[in-house]
């Protein structure tokens, strides 16, 4: 099916894009890459008057670093992601989550700015950006403001991204030397999460000193297992630690019900998988 | 057979590749929606939201005015209120039958119903002025629950009916005199200690075929006739139901089934949007086409299986069945397809399988609620009932405390038994079941995986193993015209073929049978090269266009090898006695002095001969021909088969069932068919794998699920989880053979074996890993969360029910559901 | 209407398209390269799949409009100077298709990761084709075609007369 018709504006600058984004008015719809808005369109469950197309601006495609954080722009698309090296060496939780975004394709064109702004509760990328407490540059009319994972999801498919404006970057701090996983479960390869977990340790001499845990799909945001990560600081990681720390991965969710698993399976799921990426990640 | 010599086998039995191939996969395909000739229209079906529900207006007034719409129609608009579609298996004289119509007239009966059309210049169009269109619906309660609805009192779907139950349809051995009394059998086990009565309910999950093509037709009326293109797999049957349905008389039609992406049943019907084209294309008097986005297909393109079966079995303790008794609801949805009605008949001779039972009695009611209609899928009644025998046959090797290959192997008709009259009445020609079996067990290493599954068993492994077994037999080669006579089939089962020598030496020949994907082409091109002696490349075979190939009953149910093919091979000998006539003539012998081989025709005993493309060339001539005879070689046949043919096969998958979380992995599928002998080994492997992957879809994987309104949850390939690559192994299979003895080829059919038999290999094989454990079912698919549920019961936790019909705000389209599609994030970026 | 400048199969157009025209129906309708497919909405059964700037993409998830500038290469412009591409001629040679409705877009899905792994396991084949649907084969004879071509395509081995190994999609 093809979409509503709709007026289409490809900005070169993320000025420019925020100017075409307030003169649009609220019914305008932005196009990162599209993997989730176009199926959306040509569904004609959202029916833009205008959508702004950030594919023209190659500022944003941009991933770099300084001394703390890898920076990546928000139309970097999960095929650069998942292989840059930068993020491989110093975010290589963001790498593994990303790896399981979709299929090929999708991951040629789809961005990891629009996935983290499309904010689906079953998307991949929420809970890892939480765990590891990403910063999310957002740009508008007044200027560019620094939003904490914690603070950006606040809904079902709802940001912290206030209206005119824009996701220009997302900002990780360096967790070099980590061990990670994304430990992902769904019915087929091409369905998203029914539950997933993200893990991020900092081991030395066998010890846990830091843990970072993050569920996908576990409420209507990613939800940060705190719980989780506070019974793993100080133990060695072993089978034991991470089965017991896994009892708290339910503390603080809310897990949605629908045809591929009830709440109450959703918090087996967690509890499983959240002992298997701690062991996973630990290696 | 005739009087050639040693017949070559040149090219029978040769892993030839296709030659269909080259243009599919260099994009220079044809598929119906890739037709679109000048001037156009399109059109958008307005659909009903609603399961059911009263229309009490439509407003067409804003969607006429916008740009580019041609018109927009309801049923009364185009004279078309008293239109059915056909239903072409009255399976009881009684059955009743409602008007399928080709837009709801007055009510909606399942959601995705034809409301209204939009005609316009392009499909953007139709669909942005279908958008237009306003319709108000009085709700009511939809009928959801087929063994509900059957029952007396219910809500009645079509209160002129009288009854949701369409109709009941009954075999029973003891009045057909083929076999025993059920009820007997019953009484005398459930009265003997040394006799044992095992009674299952098993749920047929309903399905959507979900060919990768969408449903699409144009018809052109620029003509004197009346063109269709179709994606369908049954041109010969669209063009007479059109003439049936619409009045058109046949001969002002013309149905071109171009290539045709995938169907496996779904694309049997006669369609509600290719009336309806038929219809505008001669209002308008200008070419329509259709093409249906996935999610319609999803909602409209019928459904499939979807039965509850209750099954007692009745036995000896020594293992020795004794009976069977069928009890089956099919869920025909809001109205009854072309062949709907018989899908679950046709499984009422195959509960007895492969196994001697001495009385059998099947029951099916034919009940309609408000969903969509299902009717043929890959397979077609007898996945079904063989689901319904290989479970039983677990469950009563398990109350036996038996190994369950042991207890089929006590049952089966031994190979020295053949032919075999069944309890149903059927006769097996040959078969087998030992030597599929034997190599089968080699093959998965039976005993190994055994003892691995008892290691893993005593260690109490997180990841529990299982064993699946489906020792199936199925019917197929529809079929012998007189059978379906009996059963009361709208039509015969013949096929039809032609075959044209040209001038040059080149072979054309024509077949009823309609390919979408199966390799006809090449394996009818090596048939008739072996027969005529002519080069395979020199062999053109011509079908899907009811003006190349006039006659034929299409594609279905694993016949047009062992109809189609037959017809051909009658077609050929035909041509090669008429060649007989004019090379005795050409060469002044005696007709019987000629020996025909490669395409020759020698006289015996010397180096005199013609070749018959001489021949074919010298007829063309005409100068010299023999009196009495036309000057033609060309020759035509219609085969009806006298049986059915019934491949069989042995197949085993080793399940893993991770106990932790539920997830259930095939580790390995091994299959051993015996389909006869084998015109194209790699034609039938592909067969093979693909009918496996559907099979084992079934069990694992796919359901269409419908909320409590009536609204279909999974309408996208989203929510529909068909398996990938990822998700799928790679198989072992091979086959062996006993060569049918009903037909000349010696072939039996192979396109819904696969299907067939695995689902019920893979559910036996998740039973078998946890059945320890407690658990002793499991609905399809076989899902994580059911099993883990299933597990929990098991250990006696208390767990909430399985819901099916929640719509998820996550996962993708989240979105699917308008309500979810995110409204508060209108700035919205998407990945 | 918008303007889109893209080279599709070689050939450059520039064409004035409606923003909501979809990459698949400009390829379709507008230049007539009915190749390439489309099975569904939800851009899931990859049957559309094509080549952009290098890249596997999904036809019916890209606008017209933003391949403005880019290159394209679909099904029908893969085989090179009558020569079949090697994924094509394997394809063929291990029966990896029945219907081929989703055989363009599973061969310029294979022919894309086979230029990013130009070697790979049954595995990686299988979830490197994951974002294509085929409901014909079961997929075994494509992961093995996928496979065969990859042996063929190394370095040394022998090609199909003419045919140069190099994969038109694919790598980074």
């Amino acid at each position: 099916m093809i979409p509503a018709k709709f007026d289409y504006v490809r900005p070169s600058s993320v000025e420019e894009a925020v100017q075409a984004l307030q003169s649009a008015g609220e019914d305008a719809k932005i196009l990162a890459g599209g993997q989730s808005l176009l199926p959306v369109l040509r569904l004609r469950l959202a029916a833009p008057s205008t959508v702004i197309d950030l594919g023209g601006i190659p500022e944003l495609k941009r991933i770099g670093e300084d001394d703390q954080y890898v920076m990546v722009g928000a139309t970097a698309t999960h095929h650069e992601v998942m292989r840059n090296d930068l993020i491989k060496q110093h975010v290589e939780l963001i790498a593994q989550a990303t790896e399981t975004v979709a299929d090929p394709q999708v991951r040629h064109r789809g961005t990891l700015g629009g996935a983290l702004a499309h904010a689906d509760p079953a998307g991949d990328l929420g809970a890892a950006a939480l765990a590891l407490d990403a910063e999310f540059v957002i740009l508008g009319a007044g200027g560019t403001r620094l939003v904490p994972a914690a603070e950006f999801f606040q809904d079902y498919f709802t940001t912290a991204i206030g209206e005119g404006e824009i996701l220009t970057m997302v900002r990780f701090p360096k967790y070099t030397g980590w061990k990670t996983h994304y430990e992902k479960f769904n019915r087929v390869a091409q369905a998203w999460s029914m539950v997933a977990v993200a893990v991020a340790l900092k081991v030395d001499g066998g010890t846990i000193s830091q843990a970072r845990v993050g569920l996908t799909n576990m409420g209507n945001v990613p939800i940060r297992a705190t719980g989780v990560e506070q019974a793993l600081v100080g133990q060695a990681a072993g089978p034991d630690v991470a089965k017991a720390a896994a009892e708290h991965a339910t503390e603080g969710t809310s897990a949605p019900s629908d045809a591929d698993a009830a709440a109450d399976y959703r918090e087996h799921l967690a509890k499983v998988l959240t002992g298997r990426a701690v062991l996973a990640a630990a290696g | 057979m005739t009087t050639t010599a040693e017949p070559t086998t040149a090219e029978i039995g040769k892993a030839r590749v296709r030659k269909e191939d080259e243009r599919l996969i260099t994009g220079r395909s044809r598929y119906t929606d890739s037709i679109t000739p000048p001037g156009t229209l399109h059109i958008a079906v307005v659909r009903s939201t609603l399961a059911r529900a009263t229309i009490t207006s439509i407003d067409k007034s804003e969607a006429e005015k916008a740009p580019g719409v041609f018109g927009v129609f309801t049923a009364a608009d185009l004279g078309a209120e008293e239109v059915g579609l056909p239903c072409a298996w009255p399976i009881t004289p009684d059955q009743k039958a409602p008007q399928r119509p080709v837009l709801a007239v007055g009510r909606v009966n399942f959601s995705g119903e034809g409301v209204a059309v939009v005609v316009a210049r392009s499909a953007a169009a139709a669909r942005d002025a279908a958008e237009l269109v306003e319709v108000d619906y009085e709700p009511l309660d939809p009928v959801l629950d087929m063994e509900a609805a059957a029952q007396d009192g219910a809500d009645l779907v079509h209160p002129d009916l009288g009854s949701n139950v369409s109709a009941t349809w009954i075999f029973d051995s003891a009045a057909a005199g083929t076999g025993g009394d059920i009820g007997e059998a019953i009484k005398t086990a459930e009265a003997d200690d040394d006799q044992i009565v095992v009674r299952r309910r098993f749920r047929q999950q309903r399905l959507i075929p979900a060919f990768m093509e969408p449903r699409s037709c144009v018809v052109d009326p620029t003509g004197e006739q009346l063109t269709i293109w179709a994606a369908t797999q049954v041109p010969h049957i669209l063009r007479t139901m059109t003439t049936v349905t619409l009045g058109v008389p046949e001969s002002k039609l013309r149905v071109i089934a171009p290539d045709v992406g995938g169907g496996f049943g779904g694309k049997i019907g006669v369609l509600p949007e290719e009336m309806l084209c038929v219809l505008l294309a001669q209002k308008l008097r200008k070419p329509v086409k259709w093409t249906e986005t996935r999610s319609e297909c999803m909602l409209t393109a019928h459904h499939a299986r979807d039965q509850i079966q209750d099954l007692t079995i009745t036995a000896k303790r020594d293992g020795t069945i004794t009976g069977l008794d069928v009890h089956l609801y099919a869920d025909m949805g809001a109205y009854l397809g072309l062949v709907g009605p018989g899908v679950p008949i046709l499984g009422a001779f195959m509960f007895n399988a492969i196994y001697k039972i001495p009385a059998l009695k099947f029951t099916c009611s034919n009940v309609f609620t408000n969903k969509t209609l299902t009717d043929a899928y890959r397979g077609a009644g007898r996945p079904e009932a063989t689901f319904g025998i290989e479970r039983i046959m677990d469950e009563l090797a398990v109350e036996l405390g038996r190994d369950p290959m042991e207890l089929r192997e006590q049952n089966w008709i031994a190979h020295e038994e053949f032919p075999f009259t069944t309890v149903v009445g059927l006769t097996y020609d040959t078969g087998n079941y030992e030597q599929a079996t034997q190599r089968a067990m080699e093959l998965f290493d039976y005993a190994g995986l055994r003892r691995e599954q008892e290691e893993r068993r005593k260690n109490n492994d997180p990841v529990q193993l299982g064993i699946g077994i489906s020792t199936f037999t199925e019917m197929c080669g529809l079929a012998p015209s007189r059978v379906l006579g009996s059963l009361d089939y709208g039509a015969g089962g013949w096929e039809a073929a032609s075959i044209r020598m040209l001038a040059t030496g080149k072979v054309e020949v024509t077949t009823g049978a309609s390919a979408h994907g199966q390799g006809h082409e090449t394996a009818f091109s090596q048939i008739v090269a072996d027969k005529l002696g002519v080069p395979f490349e020199d062999v053109e075979i011509l079908h899907g266009d009811t003006q190349v190939a006039p006659k034929g009953l299409d594609t279905y149910g694993s016949r047009s090898l062992v109809v189609g093919g037959i017809a051909i091979v009658n077609a050929a000998e035909k041509v090669v006695e008429k060649a007989r006539k004019i090379a005795a003539h050409l060469l002044e012998a005696s007709e019987d002095d000629l020996e025909f081989a490669n395409g020759q025709f020698t006289v015996k005993g010397t180096d005199k001969g013609k070749a018959i493309q001489e021949i074919a060339f010298a007829a063309f001539m005409a100068h010299d021909y023999p009196e009495g005879m036309e000057p033609s070689l060309d020759s035509d046949a219609v085969f009806d088969p006298e049986n059915f043919s019934f491949p069989h096969g042995t197949h085993l998958a080793a399940m893993e069932v991770d106990t932790e979380t539920g997830r259930v992995t095939l580790r390995n599928y091994v299959c051993v068919d015996d389909i006869g002998n084998v015109i194209n080994p790699l034609i039938v492997e592909g067969q093979v794998h693909g009918g496996l992957a559907q099979g084992i879809a079934q069990a694992l994987f796919e359901e269409a699920n419908y909320d409590d309104q009536g609204t279909l949850v999974n309408a996208t390939f989203v929510d529909y989880t068909l398996p990938s690559a990822a998700d799928l192994p790679s198989f072992t299979t091979e086959t062996v053979s006993t060569p049918s003895t009903t037909n000349p080829l010696g072939v039996k059919g192979v396109g819904e074996a696969g299907t067939i038999a695995s689902t019920p290999a893979i559910v036996n094989g998740v039973l078998d890993a946890i059945r320890h454990l407690g658990v002793s079912e499991i609905e399809m698919p076989t899902t994580s969360q059911r099993v883990w549920r299933a597990l929990q019961v098991a250990k006696g936790h208390s767990v909430q029910q399985t819901p099916s019909d929640t719509h998820s705000p996550g996962g993708g389209l989240g979105s699917v559901n308008p309500n979810s599609a995110d409204p508060n994030n209108p700035k919205g970026e998407t990945q | 209407m918008t303007e889109v400048r893209v080279t599709v199969d070689g050939v450059n157009y520039a064409d004035d398209v409606e923003p909501r025209m979809l990459l698949a129906q400009y390829l379709r309708e507008t230049l007539g390269t009915t190749g390439t497919l489309i099975g569904c909405d939800t851009s899931n059964c990859g049957a559309c799949t094509v080549s952009l700037n290098g890249q596997s993409v999904k036809s019916c998830s890209v606008l017209a409009v933003q391949a403005d500038g880019g290159e394209v290469t679909t099904i029908e412009g893969l085989a090179r100077d009558g020569n079949l591409h090697p994924v094509q001629e394997a394809f063929r040679e291990c029966h990896g298709l029945q219907c081929g409705y989703c055989t363009p877009g599973m061969i310029m899905a294979a022919v894309d990761l086979l230029g990013d792994n130009p070697d790979p396991t049954e595995q990686e084949v299988r979830e490197g084709i994951e974002g294509n649907l085929c409901r014909c084969t079961g997929y075994q004879n494509i992961v093995r075609a996928v496979q065969s071509a990859a042996k063929n395509m190394k370095p040394g081995a022998q090609a199909p007369a003419g045919q140069t190994a190099t994969p038109v999609a694919g790598g980074n």
